[in-house]
């Protein structure tokens, strides 16, 4: 391999298996099951981070309610594993055995019509992706035919999230309520609350993620990608070549629903239960940080800023609940001023042209070639 | 629902017709400052609930420093602390453009993320400052009780004084954009900004006292918040996504559309809320504007604007 097939392999490829290598590797090896399931959890906020690389860093599609379509997966195969749980057996103490506990509690006697066919696994599975693409699907058609975008869509997307969370939270009965879907089991029979359970979800969330990432590199480098990009950059000009911008901007704002519900389902299992205080306003705006710290141009940047912001979270709110919030707005602030293109950006303007100045001794990396490949 | 009188429905219909209106008072004073801003430049203010609640802290320290230093002019002391809680926001707003809005004219959805972070920061600072806790103030003898109207009918005072600070800071602002020379200026600016740039406006200045006014704007509506209900670090945060869909379904540019959706919104609920619970109200308006914006991205009403 000459040296600049090994230079556009490396620059190609190199943050990939590093992350492969961290996740499959590093982390098993390093730390414990509690720790493991941790960054299990945070990394089912990478599904969604994912999406919004694809419809905000390259279509510009800004979308303040990626959680609700991260709840609406998590709750398919909430309901689904509540159904399993809730066996006549198990619920013989309620006064109607056999459905869910929480609905027994609210007086409702026989299983909503909604709920039937969450009885079966392969139709839970279809909707974890169906049921947000639908919901993204018809916000975003009747808007982007509307040549409505930015800002507003950005408002709407927000609204939706504060009706549906309302909902959720409002329809005690069919949902739950505030304290959500709690008491999950089993996947069809697979105990899914001990070690070797939550370490096995743990590689299945990393192997699925991974694909999700080569599939996002896949549509980046392809056609498409090329037609996303230029959506972003000069909408009009893409509708007077003879595209029809709506449907392209649909899809991928489709495509990042579905990689949310992806993301739902997975934290659903691994955490074990589904709320509403985990996909409401608030948390949807996080999400947009995670993928903006990392880098809204680099899928494997975004995961790491899921990654990072998750772990600060966690160990920040433990030690010092008041700084919290000061340094998450901080975060908010100086990544927008300073860093548009995130810890991804900086990486690529300063790391990389240091490490190929010490591995292949350029003076300096041209400036063409940084900004030729943004897909990292 | 059919058990009622006619008599008592009509009374009922009132009621909710009045609390209907001390909504539409919140909506109208914070959705002011906002349609102002997002009329003028494009920009999202998240952090607006943020300096609502600024002008209602305001107004609390001030019912205190006049509690404790000037107890015979406690009576008047609304009308001060509504004056500081202008001053206060609009400086913090004039800051806050300084330092943050203007390097992002440029990426509008950023400074949407950016306010963000503000927002989180301010609610941080209030509640290390004032506690977690909901704050109130007294209210001075004159505005406590209510007025009968009928034997089934009453209204609060403190509520119609809102109403009428409201329409008095309604009309203020109206006056201050289509009478005086800066007013036009801004509607110069909003309808075309290079234009207005090249016959000579300052277009930066124009921005930032438009930023400052919505601010200040914002902080007397938080003093006006503190008559009808108390003060807590995430107040702001419970009324932004309304008013934000009052804003872009009355027509971002138009301030008569702002008026005219913050009614619509506020009366349809209050009279859902009579029918149905509280939250299921709220759904089926908010559903309700969202189809509408939908077939209607416009909003209602729409100005003329050249990008």
């Amino acid at each position: 391999m000459n040296k600049l097939s090994l230079r556009s392999f490396a620059s190609n490829w190199t943050g990939f298996i590093l992350l492969a290598l961290l996740l499959l590797v590093v982390f098993p090896a390093a730390l414990d099951d509690f720790r493991l399931n941790l960054v299990g959890k945070y990394l089912s906020f990478g599904f969604v981070v994912l999406g919004l690389v694809l419809c905000w860093g390259y279509t510009g599609i800004l979308s303040l309610g990626q959680g609700i379509f991260f709840g609406l997966g998590g709750y398919c195969i909430a309901m689904f594993l509540k159904l399993e749980a809730s066996t006549p057996e198990n619920t013989a103490i309620q006064s109607t055995p056999g459905i869910p506990d929480f609905m027994d509690w609210n007086q409702l006697t026989e299983l909503p019509f909604f709920w039937e066919p969450f009885h079966s696994f392969a139709f839970t599975v279809f909707a974890i992706m169906a049921v947000p693409a639908a919901i993204a699907f018809i916000l975003a058609y009747a808007m982007f035919k509307r040549r409505v975008g930015g800002v507003y869509f950005a408002i709407i997307t927000q609204a939706v999230t504060a009706v549906l969370t309302i909902l959720i939270i409002g329809q005690q009965g069919y949902t739950g309520g505030i304290n959500g879907i709690t008491d999950l089991r089993t996947l069809l029979g697979w105990d899914i609350r001990t070690d070797e359970a939550h370490n096995m979800l743990y590689f299945i969330c990393v192997v699925l993620l991974l694909g999700c990432i080569l599939l996002g590199r896949f549509v980046l480098k392809s056609k498409l990608g090329r037609i996303l990009v230029a959506i972003r950059d000069k909408e009009e000009r893409v509708r007077f070549s003879g595209y029809d911008v709506a449907n392209f901007k649909t899809f991928v704002f489709c495509a990042a629903a579905a990689l949310a519900g992806v993301g739902g389902a997975m934290f659903t299992l691994q955490v074990g239960f589904m709320s509403p205080t985990i996909i409401g306003i608030v948390p949807s705006i996080e999400m947009v940080i995670f993928c903006a710290l990392g880098g809204r141009l680099s899928l494997i940047g975004a995961v790491a800023g899921a990654l990072i912001v998750n772990a600060a979270k966690t160990t920040f709110s433990e030690m010092f609940p008041e700084l919290w919030l000061f340094a998450m707005g901080g975060l908010f602030i100086a990544v927008t001023l300073f860093f548009p293109r995130g810890l991804a950006g900086v990486v690529y303007d300063y790391v990389v042209p240091f490490l190929s100045k010490v591995f292949f001794g350029d003076k300096k990396t041209p400036p063409g070639q940084v900004a030729a490949k943004p897909a990292e | 629902m059919f058990d009622y009188t006619f008599a008592e429905l009509s009374s009922i219909l009132v009621m909710q017709g009045f609390a209907g209106l001390i909504l539409f008072s919140v909506f109208i004073l914070m959705a002011l400052g906002l349609a102002i801003i997002f009329g003028q430049m494009g920009v999202i203010n998240m952090a607006h609930g943020e300096f609502m609640i600024l002008g209602a802290y305001v107004t609390y320290l001030t019912s205190h420093l006049f509690q404790d230093y000037l107890p015979f002019a406690y009576p008047a002391y609304f009308f001060v602390a509504m004056i500081f809680a202008f001053i206060v926001s609009g400086a913090l707003g004039l800051l806050v453009e300084w330092v943050l809005i203007r390097h992002l004219y440029a990426r509008p959805l950023d400074t949407l993320l950016a306010t963000w972070g503000l927002s989180l920061i301010l609610q941080q600072i209030y509640r290390s400052t004032f506690g977690a806790r909901e704050v109130g103030v007294e209210l001075p003898d004159w505005m406590m009780g209510s007025l009968n109207v009928s034997d089934t009918i009453e209204v609060q005072i403190n509520g119609l004084f809102v109403m009428g600070l409201t329409a008095a800071i309604t009309i203020a602002v109206l006056v201050l954009l289509f009478k005086s020379r800066w007013g036009l200026q801004v509607r110069a600016v909003t309808t075309n900004r290079v234009m207005s740039g090249a016959v000579g406006i300052d277009t930066r200045k124009v921005d930032r006292m438009t930023f400052g006014l919505g601010c200040g704007v914002a902080g007397v509506a938080g003093a006006a918040f503190t008559m009808i209900g108390s003060t807590g670090p995430t107040s702001g945060q419970l009324y932004i996504v309304d008013t934000f869909l009052v804003v872009v379904f009355g027509g971002a540019q138009s301030l008569l559309g702002t008026v005219a959706s913050a009614f619509t919104i506020s009366q349809s609920q209050s009279a859902l809320e009579f029918f149905l619970s509280g939250s299921m109200a709220k759904v089926i308006t908010l559903l309700i504007v969202i189809g509408l914006l939908m077939l209607r991205p416009q909003g209602l009403f729409v100005l003329k604007v050249r990008r």
